[in-house]
């Protein structure tokens, strides 16, 4: 059913569209590469994201070890808030961004932010913190901390302890969430247009050139299949990678200690906090500017969204209702999918295994263009022209989704221990039963964790949903924030940013409460 | 095969206006005296009972009544309703799709050429025309009302599409923030009075920011190289899109900048949005600098119902819906018999020689314009 689901609605379209594209012209390939500007674009495409990656990895560490390893109030609330920037739209946040840097000078002399390549590091690690302190957290809270232990009774120092007994357990879910962090910045669109300023480009910028821009085809498949092929090296590299290092056992239980010293609870402060900030800035920069209307502080921005604003073909009530409903579809078709591939790629046959490891995790790192566009060309006969229906939206939604569900649920799949499973059998539970009660119970909470990534990808309407014909009726609040922020007016301004807030709000209550059904809750929240 | 298609379109067209202007007569013999070219005269000639040949178009029965899809860009908006009225009259429903920015909308729509998402078009303009027309995404429609729109906007002369509505892109100005007088002309923003203070779009992903630079290139002809090189040297400062000029790096949002490319139709959307609310508008628009920009609507080829979709276009360009135009979109109704907005009227100006080129002098030229533009301002 995964493999299905991938082939129809993403690699049938992908294959048609650069097949269509090559057939245009298929020297474009060769042209292409060769140009002294695509050498550029790939260089930085590739050099911003490995660096946006270490970027995040060392900025969400902290905060994931707090989490992971310390009980204390807020201690879910943390894992639900890293969330948010993922849903909010890229034109906001970078506006709220050039806020902070207009507010604390540093848009003169030697600290010039807007428009470098910081800013869109800076950026990156804001939108996916979330991944590392979600998909790591949670596999780490759920090992058992023997070995630590005896690595400190044998003498060892507590950086040692985590050099030598931890990170070797915990790498392959910490590989496992760089490699989202990677497809999503090798990707990145809107953040490097916006915030990085008309010099740079990455390959997906370059993509859409050509295609929309240009109306060149042929010379954007040829970059497309460029993209698609590095990204296949690096997902290949990255499971190499991820098998050959032998994972740890993960039990069930949340390992999590309370915090009995000042000391240690100093040290969740400053873990949590530091980050914490760079995170929170941005967001309370948004929330102060949907108070502020005609120079006063009021809820003005919000009570004026009760009623359709003339340039919103709806209400902003409707338009939230309708986030919910594609984000709650969406996250449930990502949990489906994503839950039955990552069984297949833990237990299935080796090669099958193989297969959709890479195949579920590719949509991530595909073009938006490619998509969206492949969509359009080969979903358009029969029972599978899926161009108008309401479902194309939250089915390509859920295609981005399912990579965060694999990834946060294999690395759990695979630590649980073969001995636990034959035990389970040579008590006479069934194979079904096997994978029921332990595979579901173990892998139940990072299933949870990636579902909640798939609803927040959804509410943020990345990519490809924006080439596909939507029925006005449907608008979503990013959709809505986009067209009020489209037309001069500080009235619109300002219930484009309330509608922001309200977005970030939904989002939250959302996943704490996905968080809060899923099994074993209650020692975590 | 495609000379075939394009026939039996044309005598769509020719039945249409048959079944659909029976009130006036007059209609079709206009098409032929109107300047159209004599290649549609000899297409649109031949014996009109070979439109017999062609699908059952049971038109205005009730038993038939079709559904058409309207495909538009993102900023298309109109009021509760517009719609029902024509569904009452002609008994044909209207569903919207809103396809993405007008980029994205034509270059979908050249890749599903023939096997269209929806059955007509609204929001291509004239620099993204020439490319939809060479890709034959239309199919002839004269409307009867097209003689109620000033000629200037008829850009296609074979009636693949019609035009809907126009404004101008213009620079603006935030009064209050001038460094100096108010700018006149093109001219002023390289005057090193104003150093600094002017914000663009990149033509290669914002519309306007295209729109300007083929405003520049309309005044200056070969010598725009230069206007851009000194642009450059006088501080101009390029973003993707317009609202991270707009609202990054111009006054209204906090920037520092005075001069920004947006529309004509800004100031009275700046008075109508004011909070709080204001007599008059914070900025003035530089009319030297207004590019013309037209949306046209058209007949998608390959759609099933050409009749329909044809009698939904000559809606677009009725009074009902032309009325609607001005503050939803904020832009200008196509039909000059239209009456505009009060605060149209007050604040609202249009360029009265605004800069235009030929579409097909566009698309000709985007890529080298384009790549020679990227080297002088982002070298």
């Amino acid at each position: 059913m995964p493999a299905v689901f991938v082939a129809v609605l993403f690699i049938y379209p992908v294959v048609t569209l650069l097949a269509r594209g090559l057939t245009v012209d298929a020297g474009r390939l060769g042209e292409v590469i060769t140009t002294g500007r695509f050498q550029r674009v790939m260089w930085f495409t590739t050099w911003q994201a490995l660096a946006s990656t270490a970027l995040t990895a060392v900025v969400a560490m902290p905060m994931t070890w707090a989490v992971a390893n310390r009980r204390f109030g807020g201690r879910g609330l943390v894992r639900v808030l890293v969330t948010i920037p993922f849903v909010l739209p890229t034109v906001v946040v970078a506006g709220a961004f050039t806020a902070l840097v207009d507010r604390f000078g540093l848009d003169s002399g030697a600290f010039r932010l807007r428009h470098t390549v910081w800013i869109v590091l800076l950026a990156h690690v804001f939108f996916n913190v979330a991944v590392v302190v979600r998909t790591v957290g949670g596999h780490w809270s759920q090992l058992p901390r023997a070995p630590e232990e005896a690595a400190r009774v044998l003498g060892a120092g507590q950086w040692q302890a985590f050099r030598h007994a931890t990170l070797p357990r915990l790498a392959p879910a910490i590989l496992s969430a760089l490699s989202i962090v990677f497809l999503f910045t090798f990707t990145s669109f809107a953040v490097v247009l916006i915030l990085g300023g008309p010099r740079r480009a990455t390959i997906e910028t370059e993509i859409y050139r050509w295609a929309v821009t240009r109306g060149d085809i042929a010379t954007a498949a040829a970059l497309s299949v460029v993209q698609i092929a590095a990204v296949v090296a690096l997902v290949l590299a990255n499971i190499a990678l991820t098998r050959r290092l032998a994972s740890g056992t993960g039990t069930l239980d949340d390992r999590a200690v309370a915090c009995t010293t000042g000391r240690a609870r100093a040290a969740v402060a400053t873990a949590i906090g530091v980050p914490g900030v760079l995170l929170a800035l941005p967001v309370l920069v948004l929330v102060e500017r949907s108070f502020r209307s005609g120079g006063n502080w009021s809820v003005a921005n919000y009570s004026g969204l009760r009623e359709r604003v003339r340039v919103l073909p709806l209400s902003a009530v409707d338009a939230v209702i309708n986030s919910l409903l594609f984000g709650v579809v969406a996250a449930a078709i990502a949990m489906i999918v994503g839950g039955l591939g990552s069984i297949v790629v833990v237990h299935g046959r080796r090669s099958l295994s193989r297969v959709l490891d890479v195949a579920l995790l590719l949509p991530l790192g595909t073009s938006a263009v490619t998509l969206g566009f492949g969509i359009l060309i080969s979903l358009d006969r029969g029972i599978l022209d899926l161009r108008s229906s309401w479902w194309i939206v939250p089915l390509t939604q859920a295609l981005i989704g399912v990579p965060f569900v694999v990834r946060a649920v294999v690395p759990v799949l695979r630590a649980i221990d073969p001995a636990t499973r034959e035990a389970a059998a040579t008590l006479g539970a069934s194979p079904m039963r096997v994978r029921r009660e332990i595979d579901l119970r173990v892998g139940g909470r990072a299933l949870v964790t990636g579902t909640g990534f798939a609803f927040a990808i959804s509410l943020g309407e990345f990519g490809a949903t924006s080439f596909v014909g939507r029925d006005p009726d449907h608008l979503t609040v990013p959709l809505a924030i986009a067209r009020l922020l489209g037309t001069p007016g500080e009235l619109l301004r300002g219930q484009a940013m309330a509608l922001a807030v309200i977005l970030m709000v939904v989002t939250a209550i959302v996943v704490l409460a996905g968080e809060r059904l899923q099994p074993g809750a209650g020692s975590v929240l | 095969m495609r000379i075939t298609t394009r026939f039996f379109y044309a005598l769509f067209a020719v039945s249409l206006c048959a079944a659909a202007c029976s009130s006036d007569g007059g209609a079709d013999a206009d098409a032929r005296t109107n300047g159209d070219t004599a290649g549609e005269v000899v297409l649109a000639e031949p014996d009109v009972s070979e439109a017999a040949d062609a699908p059952n178009q049971t038109f205005g029965d009730a038993t038939d009544c079709p559904t058409l899809t309207l495909a538009t860009h993102d900023s298309f908006a109109y009021s509760d309703g517009l719609f029902e009225s024509f569904t009452e009259a002609t008994c044909i429903e209207v569903e919207q799709v809103a396809a993405g920015d007008a980029g994205q909308m034509v270059s979908a729509a050249i890749l599903t050429q023939g096997n269209p998402t929806a059955d007509v078009m609204f929001g291509v303009d004239n620099a993204f025309l020439q490319r939809a027309l060479d890709a034959d995404l239309f199919s002839r429609h004269r409307s009867p009302l097209l003689d109620t729109v000033d000629s200037a906007l008829q850009l296609d002369d074979q009636n693949r599409v019609t035009p809907i509505d126009f404004g101008d892109v213009c620079v603006n100005y935030w009064i209050d923030a001038l460094p100096g007088d108010a700018p006149t002309s093109l001219d002023d923003l390289i005057d090193p009075v104003n150093a600094d203070q002017f914000v663009t779009e990149n033509p290669e992903t914002s519309s306007p920011g295209f729109a300007f630079l083929l405003a520049t290139i309309a005044r200056y002809g070969d010598g725009w190289e230069d206007y851009w090189q000194a642009l450059v040297d006088n501080g101009v400062t390029v973003t993707a899109g317009w609202e991270d000029a707009y609202y990054g790096e111009f006054v209204a949002g906090g920037g520092e900048r005075s001069m920004v490319t947006s529309y004509a139709s800004s100031p009275p959307a700046e008075v109508l949005f004011a909070n709080p609310p204001v007599d008059s508008p914070p900025t003035g628009v530089l009319f030297d600098s207004c590019f013309r920009q037209i949306e046209f609507a058209g007949v998608l080829t390959g759609t099933e119902h050409p009749l329909a979709a044809g009698e939904l276009i000559d809606f677009m360009l009725s009074a009902e819906f032309q009325q609607d135009i001005p503050l939803n979109m904020f832009v200008y109704p196509a039909n000059g018999d239209t009456e505009l907005p009060q605060t149209f009227v007050d604040f609202g100006a249009l360029a009265d020689e605004p800069l235009i080129l030929d579409p097909a002098v566009i698309e000709a030229n985007r890529e080298a314009w384009t790549d020679r533009w990227v080297e002088i301002v982002l070298g």
